[in-house]
């Protein structure tokens, strides 16, 4: 909310500056976001009468003015078309500075100018104002432009929390500022006007419990078009409000002053009497800034007897809007219970100032004063006669009186509260606190909706008090220690398991294209977003595969040729309950290494991310399954299986994505459920075998479709006690192999834990071994 | 025996001058070998008087043993030269860069998310984690924040299509998930992803936060300031460095605080905090007379900036190499 300092001030003066008054605020409780001058600064400009207008003799579009500006009559070369004698205007004197000019005495087309008159813009009170800004006919020549128009005021703009409706006003403000600083509140009721004339507002209300109270009069003969006042429109366009008319800127000016909101209509087009209910479906309403609203009974509306008026405490209705030709008007000051009115806002997708101060809350107790304010300002500015004030009231909030008990205040704040700071502080804030023993008994004021329990009245303490003369403390725990599980790596561990492979951790967005869940997960129903930022960011992730080719493609497409990424994150599956994984994967494209001297340069392949996968998963030993998965190259795509459960993908880029996202190479990428690599095994150490083993080689050609794996499986079944481990180490085709046949050499390592093997024992083993190989595998050993 | 004492000079003259193994042996042969001039003296022995016979054999075996001290030095001599010759051509660059493969980083929240469970675990602060879509009961609701409550208008939400689920707008749910699965004493921090819907240079619509919380019998507002100054000094490492707690309004907290940490001449908002309010306990199923606490929530985002001088946020969600290797 943006406020006037001056008008602050006409309220609650403290001796303060500006930026201390900023700081007492702030530091109570009610944050001042941003403290703006009025008006830039400028200076020796001054109010002048215009004596006489004359054509320049040299310029058809200049007139030579003889001015009187409180001293002897100056002659002013005045380029402002619409200037005229008689008028006041301001008058910027020889010296004076404005915003982004000096004026000195000079000759314009041969005549010396003693000064300049001066349009808003050039005063840098206005952005669009062309033209000379006219003064008020009765400004006192010579008196200082910024004086007259209270130029030096700040408008400060407080963001007073949620809780703190009671702030969205200057007289809040200034209670505020009179509780924290301790000066004297300067506010007088106003008082009640004694009606001229006998007109009574037929008034009922249906929904009493929306509406608690409701008052209304009716006010006739006013000159709707007689112009707002000078400060009125000031303080208005300082508070952020648009000068409008002369009754709609009563309404908002007294808005702006007591945090009543009020609304005014046109008496001839009210049909009979007034009612505040709910509507009947069906019912239908344009508001005033032209929306048609069709109404229900979730909605509360001022209604006369043929249809609704108004949406309560939100915004009136078109048709019964005050004009320029309104003659007679009612005015309606009323409180609305802040549950009617919240959340209604957001479903409309518009706000207002009115919604915004009911939904938090409005001062139920000075409805009526609003009430007289404005109407006084209305006989003052737009003449009339008034009516009684009708009035319709019903249970209000209640504001049952709330114990502070000062021990568990101490306890909570963590310093011994005493009973006169206690009493002191909810005096200022008007709580009419009672002390009985160590318990304070408080009566919160009408115009507070958020104390209601002791830690509200907990909470007034500490921030009156300062937060900052609250100490610091230690807290005092008892030294156990935390449990540390060996059994489970933390994601830490895991993080730099994955950096020193190589791979550079990145985090990407949980909402992506459709297109990628598509593509790449061949999911076509993601968890979907009802209000999405971007249409690129629509969907919730069912894997991270999407975010890290697309970081790929971003560093490829920067002259990055090796990227090696990895991301720990969560993705969101949509069934029911919509379980969300945590997953790591990893995506290496480019070359295998950086690029060195001695290493010949190659491409990272899927053996090269496996050999990463199985060191992350390690001790852990994992099994890989060919098949196809809707991101990978059929051909080169594994399923990772752990203990007889899928863990997750690895594999080669699809072709048909590699060209999709124009990357010159295939990347290869995994994806790994989070528990499998967190988990870890305790070690059970075993007897080291104290017998030297002997290693063999084996090679055979076998058709291209048999499987290493299904080899090794085979040779491990084959019964032989002895053998410890059979390992690849060549993989051959070409020359010397038949062609559609690939040799394969084996390393065989044999072992007994009880004795040494002899030559024959191995020899046997691996006669045993080539049988199998050959009956199995249809090998052809080498 | 004059020739003996001659023979002796001449061959370590000659031994001495000798660069190569293979030559030196030769020489030696010539003296020592078979038919070595020490040897064909040694064989004349015989034809000397028997009373001479100990006398000249000794001398001999002196002279020989002179000759064999002076080969070995020798051949030391030689050996060293060939190795330190060896050793000349076998130098390398020792400039030229290593091989093997290179050295990945974490990203640098992931860095500063370090950092904080580190030294919060340092005084016994458990790590918790939770869903990052939620439901409205436990970002809004339990969090004593009831439907149209004017607070939830703070936070832009991200809802489902379903219209019954969101994503987290701040990792205050785990709090309540926590408490609900325990009783005090409660002491954890609880990092993690959350969204709202604000996009510009300061704000990304996903971004990261960590929730704190401490339940126990006792633990007050002023231990809340105490455990957050202490934190902020260690993370930044600097025992200067001031905290501000500005008054605010969190519905699940009260008293509540905006965090303000010192940077230069001014001041920048780091978190907010408070004393966990009455309302989230109770919902939890926690007396409220006895077991009080604090929360509080921090942005690992900004303290990641204000800590290695990150100008734009952005800059975290976009994954550019050249940026996130400065952190490895």
């Amino acid at each position: 909310m943006k406020i006037s300092e001056h008008w602050l001030r006409e309220l609650v003066d403290p001796e303060l500056s500006t930026a201390q008054l900023s700081d007492l605020l702030t530091f109570g409780g009610v944050e001042v976001e941003a403290i703006d001058p009025a008006a830039p600064p400028f200076d020796r400009v001054v109010v002048a009468e215009v004596l006489s207008v004359e054509k320049h003799p040299q310029a058809d579009r200049l007139n030579v003015c003889q001015v009187n500006a409180g001293t002897a009559p100056l002659t002013i070369v005045c380029g402002a078309p619409k200037v005229r004698a008689g008028m006041r205007v301001p008058a910027a004197l020889p010296g004076a500075r404005l915003p982004g000019m000096e004026i000195k005495l000079a000759k314009v087309r041969g005549i010396e100018s003693g000064g300049m008159l001066c349009s808003a813009r050039e005063l840098g009170l206005s952005e669009d104002a062309e033209g000379l800004l006219e003064l008020p006919a009765d400004a006192v020549i010579g008196m200082s432009v910024r004086d007259l128009l209270d130029l030096d005021d700040q408008v400060l703009t407080t963001k007073p929390t949620p809780n703190r409706g009671d702030c969205l006003s200057v007289l809040g403000m200034a209670r505020e500022v009179a509780a924290l600083s301790g000066a004297a509140l300067k506010w007088t009721e106003p008082q009640a006007l004694a009606p001229q004339i006998e007109d009574r507002v037929d008034v009922t209300v249906d929904a009493r419990a929306d509406c608690p109270l409701y008052s209304a009069r009716i006010i006739r003969g006013i000159n709707a078009a007689a112009a707002t006042p000078g400060w009125m429109v000031r303080r208005l366009a300082r508070g952020g409000i648009r000068a409008i008319s002369a009754v709609v800127d009563v309404t908002n000016y007294v808005l702006l002053e007591m945090g009543q909101p009020l609304h005014a209509f046109d008496a001839s087009r009210v049909d009979g009497g007034i009612c505040v209910r709910r509507a009947r479906s069906g019912e239908t309403l344009v508001l005033l800034n032209g929306t048609m609203l069709e109404l229900d009974s979730r909605h509360l509306i001022i209604a006369d007897a043929r249809q609704p008026l108004a949406l309560a405490g939100i915004m009136g209705g078109e048709s019964s809007g005050v004009t320029r030709d309104t003659q007679d008007i009612i005015l309606e000051s009323a409180f609305f219970v802040p549950e009617i009115i919240a959340g209604k806002t957001r479903e409309l997708g518009f706000g207002s100032d009115s919604a915004y101060r009911f939904e938090r809350g409005v001062d139920f107790a000075g409805t009526r004063s609003a009430m007289e304010r404005a109407s006084q300002l209305i006989l003052q500015i737009c003449g009339g006669r008034a009516g009684p004030v009708v009035g319709v009231s019903a249970d209000l909030p209640a504001r049952p009186p709330v114990k502070l008990r000062l021990a568990r205040a101490g306890r909570i704040l963590g310093f011994p509260v005493d009973a006169a700071s206690a009493m002191s502080i909810l005096g200022r804030l008007g709580c009419r606190p009672v002390l009985a023993g160590d318990t304070v008994e408080a009566s919160p004021p009408s115009y507070r909706f958020d104390i209601g329990i002791e830690e509200d009245l907990i909470e007034e303490l500490a921030r009156v008090t300062g937060y900052d003369r609250i100490p610091a403390k230690s807290p005092v725990a008892p030294a156990a220690l935390l449990p540390v599980r060996e059994m489970a790596r933390g994601p830490m561990s895991i993080r730099r398991i994955l950096a020193a492979l190589d791979y550079q951790e990145v985090v990407t967005y949980s909402f992506v294209d459709r297109s990628w869940e598509k593509d790449l997960c061949g999911n076509p129903e993601p968890v979907a977003l009802a209000n999405p930022i971007a249409s690129q960011m629509s969907v919730m992730r069912s894997s991270l595969i999407g975010g890290l080719i697309d970081a790929v493609v971003f560093n490829a497409s920067r002259k990055q040729g090796r990227v090696r990424l990895f991301e720990v994150g969560r993705c969101f599956l949509n069934l029911p309950g919509y379980p969300q994984p945590m997953r790591v994967a990893a995506v290496a494209f480019g070359e295998a290494q950086p690029r060195q001297w001695g290493s010949a340069a190659r491409s990272a392949d899927f053996f090269d991310l496996k050999a990463d996968l199985e060191a992350l998963l390690q001790p852990a030993v994992a099994s890989f399954v060919p098949a196809s998965h809707p991101a990978l190259h059929p051909g080169k795509s594994a399923r990772v299986v752990m203990e007889g459960e899928d863990i997750g993908w690895i594999g080669e880029l699809h072709p048909r994505w590699q060209r999709k996202y124009d990357l010159p190479a295939a990347p290869v990428l995994f994806e790994i459920e989070w528990g499998a690599v967190e988990k870890r095994y305790l070690p059970a150490c075993g007897e080291v075998p104290r017998f030297p083993a002997i290693r063999r080689d084996l090679a055979a050609e076998f058709e291209e479709k048999v499987r290493f794996g299904d080899i090794r499986e085979a040779l491990e079944q084959s019964g032989l006690t002895i053998l410890r481990d059979v390992t690849v180490f060549d993989l051959y085709r070409g020359e010397g192999v038949q062609k559609g046949k690939k040799s394969l050499a084996f390393s065989v390592l044999l072992q007994d834990t009880h004795k040494t093997l002899t030559d024959a024992e191995a020899e046997k083993a691996m006669t045993k071994l080539r049988q199998i190989l050959q009956e199995k595998f249809n090998a052809k050993l080498r | 025996m004059q020739e003996l004492d001659k023979l002796v000079a001449e061959a370590m003259a000659l031994f001495g001058g000798i660069d190569d193994a293979d030559a030196l042996e030769q020489a030696k042969a010539r003296y020592v070998g078979k038919s070595g001039a020490l040897t064909e003296l040694l064989k004349g022995l015989g034809k000397l008087p028997a009373a001479e016979r100990p006398a000249a054999g000794a001398r001999i075996n002196v002279a020989k043993q002179q000759l064999e001290d002076a080969l070995n030095a020798r051949r030391e001599f030689i050996a060293a030269r060939e190795l330190e010759a060896r050793l000349a051509g076998e130098s390398i660059d020792v400039t030229l860069p290593g091989r093997g493969t290179g050295m990945g980083g974490l990203h640098p929240v992931s860095r500063t998310m370090e950092r904080i469970e580190l030294l919060f675990r340092s005084i016994g602060f458990e790590v918790a984690d939770g869903p990052e879509i939620e439901t409205d009961f436990y970002n809004f609701t339990a969090l004593n924040q009831p439907e149209n409550h004017p607070a939830r208008s703070m936070h832009d939400t991200f809802y489902l299509a379903d219209g019954r689920h969101l994503l987290r707008t701040h990792t205050s749910p785990i709090q309540i998930r926590y408490m609900e699965q325990r009783q005090p004493p409660i002491r954890i921090i609880a990092p993690g992803r959350v969204y709202r819907v604000d996009s510009d240079a300061t704000h990304s619509p996903m971004f990261h936060q960590v929730e704190g919380l401490w339940i126990d019998e006792s633990v007050s507002f002023a231990n809340l300031k105490g455990v957050l100054v202490d934190f902020f000094q260690r993370f930044f490492e600097n025992p200067e460095l001031k905290l501000r707690f500005r008054p605010s309004f969190f519905p699940f907290t009260e008293p509540s605080a905006e965090i303000d940490m010192s940077f230069g001449e001014g001041w920048l908002e780091v978190g907010g905090c408070g004393m966990v309010h009455p309302n989230v306990l109770r919902n939890v199923g926690i007396d409220s007379e006895r077991y009080q606490g604090f929360a509080f929530g921090l942005g690992p985002d900004r303290l990641t900036m204000l800590r290695y001088g990150v100008k734009d946020l952005r800059l975290f969600y976009e994954n550019d190499l050249r940026f996130l290797k400065q952190f490895v």
